[in-house]
């Protein structure tokens, strides 16, 4: 468990380090995400080893987001008299790029005659 | 006998009360959500948010005191982020044969996410600067708020738009996707991803193990196009 989370965090620092010495416009851990990507394809049993932590930290992924969400409410005035407007915004925007998002999958999972799995 | 007060100053500037406040609130989310039979409109997350914020009102609690506590949960987004390579490289083999679906869902939602919400701010009359804070909106926070900050927005209004998005789509995916049909658990978590980074990869984790790696590849493709394709956006804006 220990090992896993150090495991998870020396990737995030690897990560971190290539974006900055590299000047990427990715952040850190995104970074760190594909390097353990690529690690699992080159040594497939660091993948069924670091599982099980991995498992129970994704479960609760909304969890993380509560911190972030609190900070945002105190700001939430700055929306003032666009309120109204950004909501809309926001919504329809969100449910256009999910629609086109996922109509464009399957329309093209379709035309390459990929399998629906 | 200690004065309930005098506890009270300590307990509310001490990072333990706030940690425990923040899981426990996630906690009561999480069982409401449950309790509901998993509809999606009882976000955990939504609830947490809500209830911490009227407490902090209530007690007249500083932001900067809250997340002195609750930093150690914060903390956490970042190895977990790294974690999505772990559901990522188990569908590997699917990944592989849907590569082509998921170049064009990633461009099409990526661009639909950017150019939709730019033109419906503008026609509802919001002004540039604003405009420019919400382009990056469906990228994941740290991109978002570099992105915005490099094209001349407002990062901090940038935040409030990365999370009000991410809550929405936690929100519409299950319900808009059952009306559009869509069954294909891929496509689904994929544009998801795209479309509401990382909140909507936690809520796709909750439905499917499949939808959610496919929606943590969406959100970090989509946090690479973001950077790449939205300064021309805000090229043409300024224009």
């Amino acid at each position: 468990m220990i090992i896993h989370l150090a495991t998870l965090l020396a990737f995030q620092l690897l990560g971190e380090v290539t974006s900055r010495g590299l000047g990427l416009p990715l952040p850190g851990p995104v970074i760190g995400m594909a390097l353990l990507f690529i690690s699992c394809v080159i040594w497939p049993r660091l993948a069924k080893t670091i599982a099980p932590t991995t498992t129970v930290l994704l479960a609760h992924l909304s969890l993380l987001f509560v911190p972030a969400g609190v900070g945002v409410v105190g700001h939430l005035d700055k929306f003032g008299s666009d309120g109204a407007a950004l909501g809309v915004a926001i919504i329809g925007s969100t449910v256009v790029a999910i629609t086109v998002g996922a109509l464009t999958f399957v329309g093209l999972r379709k035309l390459t005659g990929a399998s629906h799995d | 006998m200690t004065e309930f007060a005098e506890i009270w100053t300590y307990l509310s500037t001490d990072p333990l009360l706030w940690l425990t406040l923040t899981l426990a609130a996630y906690g009561a989310g999480d069982a409401l959500f449950k309790a509901s039979g998993r509809k999606p409109i009882v976000n955990p997350v939504l609830i947490a948010v809500a209830f911490l914020a009227v407490l902090l009102q209530i007690t007249g609690t500083s932001y900067a005191t809250y997340f002195a506590g609750a930093q150690f949960v914060h903390f956490m987004l970042g190895p977990a982020t790294v974690a999505l390579a772990i559901p990522l490289y188990a569908n590997l083999n699917h990944i592989k044969k849907a590569a082509l679906p998921m170049i064009a869902a990633l461009f099409a939602g990526s661009l639909a996410a950017m150019f939709s919400a730019v033109g419906i701010g503008a026609a509802l009359g919001l002004d540039t600067d604003i405009l420019l804070a919400l382009i990056p909106k469906s990228a994941t926070a740290p991109v978002a708020l570099g992105v915005s900050e490099a094209i001349g927005g407002s990062p901090s209004l940038t935040a409030v738009f990365v999370i009000t998005t991410g809550i929405t789509g936690a929100i519409i995916a299950t319900p808009l996707l059952n009306l559009l049909g869509i069954s294909d658990w891929r496509a689904r978590g994929f544009a998801v991803g795209v479309a509401s980074h990382g909140i909507g990869t936690a809520r796709a984790f909750q439905v499917n193990e499949t939808a959610g790696a496919f929606s943590g590849v969406g959100m970090g493709l989509n946090a690479l196009l973001t950077a790449l394709i939205a300064p021309i956006i805000a090229g043409w804006l300024l224009g």
